[in-house]
């Protein structure tokens, strides 16, 4: 056959070979990648979703500092014993702010998309200093260093300046505030209206939560897993089903 | 690249299938076909995966992608399990909730099936605190006894299990705050070391008995309000029994003085935004049963 006859020029030329071997590849990439991108059907705005506040995000990195994601998921899959176990399944926007996300591959640990609100403060610092004290089952090791690491968010305007590159809404005012709504957020005691105007009245929460003076890295990781799967409101909003 | 000195060529009877016609230090390669039933199986895939794409969601268009012939989608399909589910058990679902909350144990079938879903419910939800088999932990109350804070018949567990402790996202949620009697400098170092030994009297041995009889007058001026003259504990803001030797953080001196000087504020979440009317009564029910229900 004609065709099987060219295809000798490319057996016997490896550039060729090569820029040919690429070409198909990116053809393919494009094809599966370029829709996800405008496809109406993958794109699906939710209420309620708003950036991290500056505590929250520290807490994110030492989420990501301490692989907790190699152990635990942040995706709860459209599967009846997922949802009955964890909640409502995970919405692709409710990853939108994260970069990069942390939706995880593995399970050794139970799933945290929704872990927000569901143990109290106490709990997570018990459990962050000795799993096994609440948990006998766990297998989880022990993370008691994280409530004696002071932490003063010196670098957390940073962070937020760079995921606002990458397109998270943080605003000028944002940024510039970032270590006062910081502290602010471990702290009852102090002033942290303005914390509430700009990231949200109902969504954050303001609480001493490793229950020690000061702000250390249990603070940060704790204001973290106590909003995680919180913000969308899924008693008025109702995914569409055909995404 | 040639056959130059080669003397042991291969001889090619007849018969034999073609060659490639290539040869190489003296090797051929015959020119055989494909086996005829791989060549249909591949075929066929190729004829399924086109098949798949129609029946199933696949091709992206210029504003969404193809919803396939058999409008599936992954989102519907849970739905339909759990609406399927719920379905099923609604008859049963409304009986329970219809039933007034003491009146569960009088129905066995019905306790029996409240209990089985309660016990699925605590396993996945209330198991982290209070235990796989509920016997609690430090700071988390077992719930296998019959030492209630805040109450042990069914409505009082219902309540607790629906709005929870001292959370703030219940309005309903049950409240109450112990003074931080050290911290606030309420009492003194020595006021409280001797309320401490008065407490640890009540149940056993004090640590130090000379401050028995002075502990007993703090106690009464500070403490008697809330937990009884005779420190018997108040359901009614879970202030609990001193006198009963069970402790929710510990009986020993040193734990008790850090209670007196710091306070507790254990936490439990509500459950009502999380959990069903009838799952949160079926868990009621299983908690209830346990051993200490009243």
């Amino acid at each position: 056959m004609a065709i099987l006859d060219k295809h000798k020029i490319l057996e016997t030329n490896a550039t060729l070979l090569l820029i040919c071997s690429f070409l198909v590849v990116t053809i393919g990439g494009l094809v599966q990648i370029t829709p996800l991108f405008y496809l109406e059907n993958t794109i699906e705005e939710v209420e309620g979703m708003r950036p991290y506040t500056p505590l929250e995000l520290a807490g994110r990195d030492i989420y990501i500092r301490e692989g907790c994601y190699v152990c635990h998921s942040q995706m709860i899959r459209p599967m009846r014993d997922e949802v009955e176990r964890y909640g409502h399944y995970s919405l692709a926007a409710e990853s939108m702010y994260d970069h990069p996300f942390q939706w995880g591959s593995k399970r050794t640990g139970p799933d945290l998309a929704r872990v927000g609100g569901r143990y109290s403060d106490e709990w997570h610092v018990d459990h962050l200093r000795d799993p096994q004290a609440v948990v006998p089952e766990s297998v989880m090791p022990k993370y008691d260093f994280l409530e004696r690491t002071r932490i003063d968010g010196e670098y957390i305007g940073d962070l937020m300046a760079t995921n606002a590159i990458v397109g998270v809404p943080y605003t000028e005012e944002m940024i510039e505030q970032a270590q006062r709504d910081f502290r602010a957020q471990a702290d009852p005691d102090s002033d942290y209206d303005g914390l509430l105007e700009r990231y949200g009245e109902d969504s954050v929460n303001v609480r001493n939560f490793d229950g020690q003076p000061g702000v250390s890295e249990a603070d940060a990781l704790i204001a973290y897993l106590q909003m995680l799967g919180t913000l969308v409101d899924f008693s008025t909003f109702t995914p569409d089903a055909s995404r | 690249m040639s056959d130059t000195g080669n003397t042991n060529k291969v001889k090619i009877h007849d018969g034999d299938p073609k060659t490639t016609g290539h040869e190489w230090d003296g090797i051929m390669e015959f020119d055989n076909p494909m086996p005829r039933w791989w060549l249909w199986v591949f075929y066929a895939t190729i004829v399924w995966g086109i098949g798949y794409t129609i029946a199933y969601p696949a091709w992206p268009l210029v504003s969404e992608a193809t919803s396939g012939m058999l409008g599936w989608s992954s989102r519907a399909k849970v739905e339909a399990e759990i609406a399927a589910v719920e379905t099923a058990n609604a008859p049963i679902n409304a009986e329970l909730e219809a039933l007034e909350l003491a009146a569960i144990p009088n129905h066995p079938e019905l306790e029996g099936y409240a209990v089985s879903a309660g016990s699925a419910v605590f396993k996945t939800w209330c198991a982290q605190c209070h235990g796989s088999g509920a016997a609690g932990a430090k700071g988390y109350p077992n719930l296998l006894d019959d030492d209630w804070l805040w109450g042990g018949t069914m409505e009082d567990i219902y309540t607790t299990v629906a709005y929870g402790i001292r959370n703030e996202d219940s309005d309903d949620a049950r409240y109450s705050a112990m003074p931080a009697f050290g911290r606030d400098e309420l009492l003194d170092k020595t006021q409280v070391s001797q309320v401490v030994n008065y407490v640890m009297s009540l149940s056993g041995t004090p640590k130090d008995a000379t401050e028995v009889a002075e502990g007993a007058v703090v106690f009464e001026e500070n403490c008697a309000s809330c937990h009884g003259e005779d420190a018997s504990g108040d359901i009614y803001q879970g202030a609990p029994n001193l006198k009963d030797a069970i402790w929710l953080y510990g009986g020993d001196y040193d734990t008790l003085y850090e209670t007196v000087w710091n306070s507790r504020f254990g936490v439990m979440p509500n459950w009502d935004s999380r959990l069903s009317e009838a799952e949160i009564r079926a868990v009621s029910a299983y908690v209830h049963q346990l051993g200490g229900g009243e």
